[in-house]
């Protein structure tokens, strides 16, 4: 039975880490990128597509829902775009110096990266594009929220996904403890009947079973509780080594540590209370 | 005149089966007073068993009524009858020893039930062990003891709590005649304090030894009045002897 409920521990204690890091993610990522937006000038030529950048550039300071506005230099989108159009494209890309000819360059957007006041919505999406409609009309201004929409939907996701392992794990937990009071009753049986003719209560009957069932339970949640964090750990280690900004906003806090702490306590709890309530429906069939 | 607070327990018409099979008890009727010591006799499969478990309330009739100091038992809650149990002490036919638990704790089990402090249960756990030749076992588990070790102790922790009623099963089956007899001069002695006895027997040769008791004959679930135990006031009359000192026949050999 200690074993059992270790397992279960651990799974829990693994399967709420992820959850909670699932969630961390988003909420870092949704509150850097909620009150962001992004201008692209998609433009073929590069001297027109720099004019029309430095327009926006212009316009969009002057709107009061922009706190902040940063064109995102060729030498950054060069190293963005690295990975899929190899080293060399830098001279297409050169647009703000306007070292490139208009002929050879592939043509890469320019990127305005707009910080608002506030969280980006809909009217400031298309305030901003009626503002820059006239000077820059290849701008195409988007919240960088709704870039990663569906990243988040798959994030939600996993969150309820966890939410769903740990429910499951504990309902799994507690049938395991059912079983094994069902099967210590069927095993104690006379012991029992025996106790209840001397004329001890059910709630007498059932503290024996509690108390056994709690320390079973106190054992395998505290070797769970350790397996499982060490678990938590290596996989965090392991996502830590890829050093990528999005993974890092999913580290736990202090608060998920208690959290995550308290899943043996949370198993002992449900752990007695089955083990209370099936001894005490199979007493109820005694006299 | 009869009296609720002055019967222990009264079955009135009282029926029992098992599932569908036919009655094993049939209008059983009868009283018993406080402080009187009862045998309940009859061949195997009478029904003295089940007529026991009705007692100590470990079966409910198929019909009829049971009230127990007073106080209808049949349609008790189940929450309200360990309060009843506790008046009463039980030597099981088998033992029914606690497996795990030693001689000493066996013992103490039914004083340990009603809420006595540890500090308050040595003393009279160990005079009883003593008192029924086992101070030296204390420590034994029941699967070491012998079969007339087990029964002193299962009557040791029938007598600890110093119930209103005792209810035994057949309680010197498995000790020898010098053990029997100072098993019965126990019960007796908790005859005399107040206790009401009722022992299950087919040992006739035991009937002898109490003079005082009262006998309640069973017969093919039926209940037969040898000795007026069933009447009121029950006549607290010496078992009727015949010339050679041998008692009357109930119906069964002595």
């Amino acid at each position: 039975m200690p074993w059992v409920i270790a397992i279960m521990v651990a799974l829990t204690v693994i399967a709420a880490a992820g959850g909670l890091a699932m969630h961390n993610l988003a909420v870092t990522a949704q509150s850097e990128l909620s009150g962001g937006a992004t201008v692209q000038i998609v433009e073929a030529s590069p001297t027109e597509r720099n004019r029309q950048a430095q327009a926006a550039e212009i316009l969009l300071a002057q709107h009061p829902a922009v706190a902040s506005l940063r064109r995102v230099p060729d030498a950054e989108l060069e190293q963005l775009l690295e990975p899929w159009l190899g080293t060399g494209s830098g001279p297409g890309l050169s647009t703000v110096s306007g070292a490139a000819s208009d002929t050879d360059a592939i043509p890469v957007p320019a990127l305005i990266d707009v910080r608002l006041r506030s969280a980006v919505t809909p009217g400031d999406l298309d305030s901003m594009r009626r503002l820059v409609a006239e000077q820059a009309p290849a701008a195409r201004i988007d919240a960088q929220s709704s870039w990663l929409r569906p990243v988040f939907s798959a994030i939600s996701s996993l969150q309820w996904l966890a939410f769903a392992l740990v429910m499951l794990l504990g309902l799994t937990s507690g049938a395991a403890v059912w079983l094994a009071s069902r099967s210590a009753l069927g095993a104690n049986r006379d012991t029992i009947e025996v106790v209840h003719l001397l004329g001890g209560t059910d709630s007498q009957i059932a503290r024996i079973f509690q108390r056994s069932i709690a320390l079973d339970a106190t054992l395998g949640g505290t070797v769970g509780l350790l397996m499982g964090l060490a678990a938590v750990l290596l996989l965090g280690r392991q996502f830590a080594g890829l050093d990528s900004g999005m993974v890092a906003g999913g580290g736990l806090t202090g608060f998920d540590w208690l959290v995550l702490a308290a899943i043996p306590m949370v198993g002992i709890v449900i752990a007695v209370l089955t083990a209370r309530l099936t001894v005490m429906l199979a007493l109820r069939r005694m006299l | 005149m009869k009296n609720a607070e002055t019967e222990v327990v009264t079955f009135n018409n009282v029926g029992l089966r098992y599932g569908a099979d036919r009655e094993v008890l049939s209008d059983v009727s009868f009283t018993l007073y406080p402080g009187s010591f009862y045998f309940l006799t009859g061949a195997s499969g009478a029904g003295k068993t089940s007529l026991l478990k009705l007692l100590y309330l470990a079966q409910r009739p198929s019909r009829g009524m049971i009230s127990m100091f007073g106080t209808d038992v049949i349609t008790l809650p189940r929450t309200r009858l360990p309060a009843f149990r506790r008046r009463l002490g039980v030597v099981f036919q088998d033992f029914r020893l606690v497996p795990h638990l030693s001689a000493f704790d066996n013992v103490a089990l039914p004083l340990r039930v009603s809420g006595v402090r540890e500090a308050d249960l040595h003393k009279p756990v160990t005079d009883m062990l003593d008192w029924v030749g086992l101070s030296h076992r204390s420590d034994a588990q029941p699967a070491t003891l012998s079969g007339g070790e087990q029964q002193r102790v299962a009557i040791a922790r029938a007598v600890i709590a110093r119930p209103d009623m005792l209810v035994a099963d057949e309680p010197t089956g498995n000790v020898d005649p010098d053990m029997a007899l100072k098993l019965l001069r126990l019960f007796e002695a908790l005859n005399r304090l107040g206790t009401t006895v009722v022992v299950a027997t087919h040992d006739v040769h035991l009937l002898r030894k109490v003079p005082e008791s009262l006998i309640m004959r069973l017969d093919k679930g039926r209940l037969s009045d040898p000795t007026g135990a069933l009447r009121y006031p029950p006549r607290r009359e010496i078992m009727p002897r015949d010339d050679d000192g041998q008692a009357d026949d109930f119906g069964f050999a002595l």
